[in-house]
């Protein structure tokens, strides 16, 4: 198990490796970044003064390792815009889109499960269609569609629930609806197909023959063991619903890492979304490699697989 | 199987689903149709996608009070006609969809199956670079890819396709590993058979439906990404119509001019969910055991 536990890691940190080198090289790609900072009026001294300081006349390689250097210890230089540390606006907007990706989650698995399950119990019935129609309809709804049709209708015209912000539990209901909506797709059909598998196994109709409920053999029984692939789906899951924040927090004005990246993007302030690529990154690698480590554990043959 | 393809079409539904899910034909009208409007556009569509005339911004669709034939569904805020760019935009998000797919498909397929087949050093290498790859999540590549080198139609494709490969790699390799163990495969290789001949003529058409299955899927998805990416402004840039742009557009003026972002969003659903439901079915009938995916 420490042998799967240091692969893994292993290959965690190359990952992260090879998509920093790709964030340097696109960084100095884009021409000279002095050109952002600098007025207009500024000489050619200016800039060779400017580009000693800041390390720009040192060899490239010289210049990823301070890079991935400073980057690991959490600094990311200043952003452009704001004038303030990067890492100060991350570390600002990070617990609030964490408490969203929860949320989301949450709204995901409440969907998923039932519906998972009663399209698996009732396999080929009306049940099971209206679970899949739900299903397949959100992962078609380009999400931030739904979100602002969602701010228009329930937020602006009805004024059932508050179209922005973070301030009370109501403005997670959107923001989370659309964002949990989208995943459900993905964890219904797992479920399904797992339950159809478990409840066709040996223990299942022993369970049945022993007289347990059926109520029970459903919802204890098969489930535990239908939730099982469903963990493999958790890593994928993850970065698909980080992937979709950034959208559905422009829409909310939610003020999480993908708000911020959003105002990176339009104010072309590249310090910003470099920390929030790399920082997201991080993230999901971690969850993978918890998710990986869980299966593992649950799942010994994985350890060996590889 | 032939016997199958001769009989009348009412009878061909009835043997091709035997579990009861009839061939998507709604499906496949949609996407039919999305195409030949995409590639028709400039015969088909009612006004130029580009010209703009203040006067007539904001005008509503047909069937609303300020209404008229001239603009069926509406004009934007610089009097383009909604309509018009929604056909031209189908040409982008279809585009942009299948070029994507199948340059991703490809390259991932390849690795699949050179790893797949090689096996030891090269497989463990391949997949630890699939492995890293499937970890990045795709929007924020494509999102330092706009802010750096630009937002172009050729830096979405590349930046998407630069991370959906991955799942290809890793679902054909396992399908090769399967295959491995067969005897033709081993029969082949006493025949003389040499890696590229097998792997091209043997192991590559058995993997077919699989691709056939992924890549279907993968469009819509490919749909949604682009149409996010130039919602949020690193996609395809304004003034081109791209359904993305179009809805982000509309987006201040949601309260006002309902048409300006609802329309395209509609197209969006329309076509992702066709071909969302014809992968899941084409699934079902080609593959049944990817039915997670």
């Amino acid at each position: 198990m420490i042998r799967f536990v240091f692969f893994r890691l292993l290959q965690s940190l190359i990952a992260l490796l090879i998509l920093s080198v790709v964030v340097f090289v696109l960084a100095r790609a884009t021409g000279d970044p002095l050109h952002m900072i600098l007025p207009m009026s500024a000489t050619e001294e200016d800039y060779a003064n400017a580009r000693r300081y800041l390390g720009l006349d040192r060899p490239y390689v010289e210049q990823y390792l301070s890079f991935v250097g400073r980057a690991a210890l959490g600094d990311f230089g200043n952003s452009i815009r704001a004038r303030r540390p990067v890492m100060e606006l991350v570390r600002e907007r990070l617990p609030n889109s964490l408490k969203l990706a929860l949320f989301a989650m949450s709204v995901s698995l409440a969907m998923a499960l039932p519906l998972g399950v009663m399209a698996a119990v009732k396999k080929g019935t009306g049940v099971d269609r209206v679970a899949q129609v739900v299903s397949v309809l959100g992962q078609s709804l380009p999400t931030f569609w739904v979100a602002i049709v969602l701010v228009e209708f329930v937020a602006g015209r009805w004024q059932w629930l508050p179209a922005g912000g973070s301030d009370s539990f109501a403005s997670y209901v959107l923001p989370g609806f659309t964002l949990g909506w989208f995943v459900v797709a993905g964890l219904m059909r797992l479920l399904r197909s797992g339950m159809l598998e478990v409840l066709d196994s040996e223990y299942v109709k022993l369970a049945r023959l022993k007289g347990v409920a059926e109520g029970r053999v459903v919802w204890v029984h098969a489930l535990k063991n239908a939730l099982i692939p469903v963990i493999t789906f958790a890593g994928i899951y993850f970065a698909i619903l980080v992937t979709t924040a950034i959208v559905v927090e422009t829409v909310f004005a939610w003020p999480g890492l993908g708000r911020l990246a959003y105002d990176g993007i339009t104010s072309r302030d590249f310090p910003v979304i470099q920390a929030v690529v790399l920082v997201t990154a991080v993230i999901v690698a971690v969850v993978n490699l918890c998710v990986d480590c869980l299966y593992a554990l649950i799942d010994p043959r994985i350890r060996y697989a590889r | 199987m032939s016997r199958v393809l001769t009989l009348p079409d009412a009878e061909v539904q009835q043997q091709s689903s035997p579990r009861g899910r009839r061939a998507p034909v709604v499906s496949l009208a949609i996407i039919s149709v999305f195409v030949l409007v995409g590639i028709f556009a400039p015969l088909l569509s009612p006004a130029d996608p580009y010209e703009q005339t203040l006067r007539l911004r904001f005008r509503p669709p047909v069937w609303e009070e300020r209404g008229s034939w001239a603009h069926p569904l509406g004009t934007d805020r610089l009097g383009r006609d909604v309509l018009t760019r929604i056909m031209w935009g189908s040409r982008i998000s279809l585009a942009a969809g299948v070029l994507t797919v199948l340059l991703a498909s490809a390259v991932g397929a390849a690795i699949g199956l050179v790893a797949g087949y090689y096996g030891g050093r090269i497989d463990a290498g391949l997949m630890r670079v699939t492995d890293a790859t499937l970890s990045f999540p795709v929007i924020l590549l494509a999102l330092i890819l706009a802010v750096t080198v630009g937002p172009s139609f050729t830096n979405v494709v590349i930046a998407i396709a630069v991370i959906l490969w991955a799942r290809y790699a890793r679902v054909i390799r396992s399908q090769v590993l399967t295959l491995m163990e067969l005897d033709f495969i081993a029969q082949a290789r006493l025949a003389g058979a040499g890696g590229w001949r097998i792997i091209t003529r043997h192991l590559l058409p058995n993997t077919l439906n699989t691709l056939v299955v992924l890549v279907t899927l993968q469009v819509g998805y490919v749909i949604i990404v682009e149409a996010s990416l130039s919602f949020l402004g690193a996609g395809i840039p304004p003034p081109t119509p791209a359904w993305g742009s179009m809805i982000a557009e509309g987006r201040d003026v949601v309260t006002s001019a309902w048409w300006v972002s609802m329309f395209p969003g509609l197209a969006i659903l329309l076509v992702v969910l066709a071909f969302n439901l014809l992968g899941d079915w084409l699934r079902d009938t080609l593959d049944p055991k990817l039915r997670q995916l």
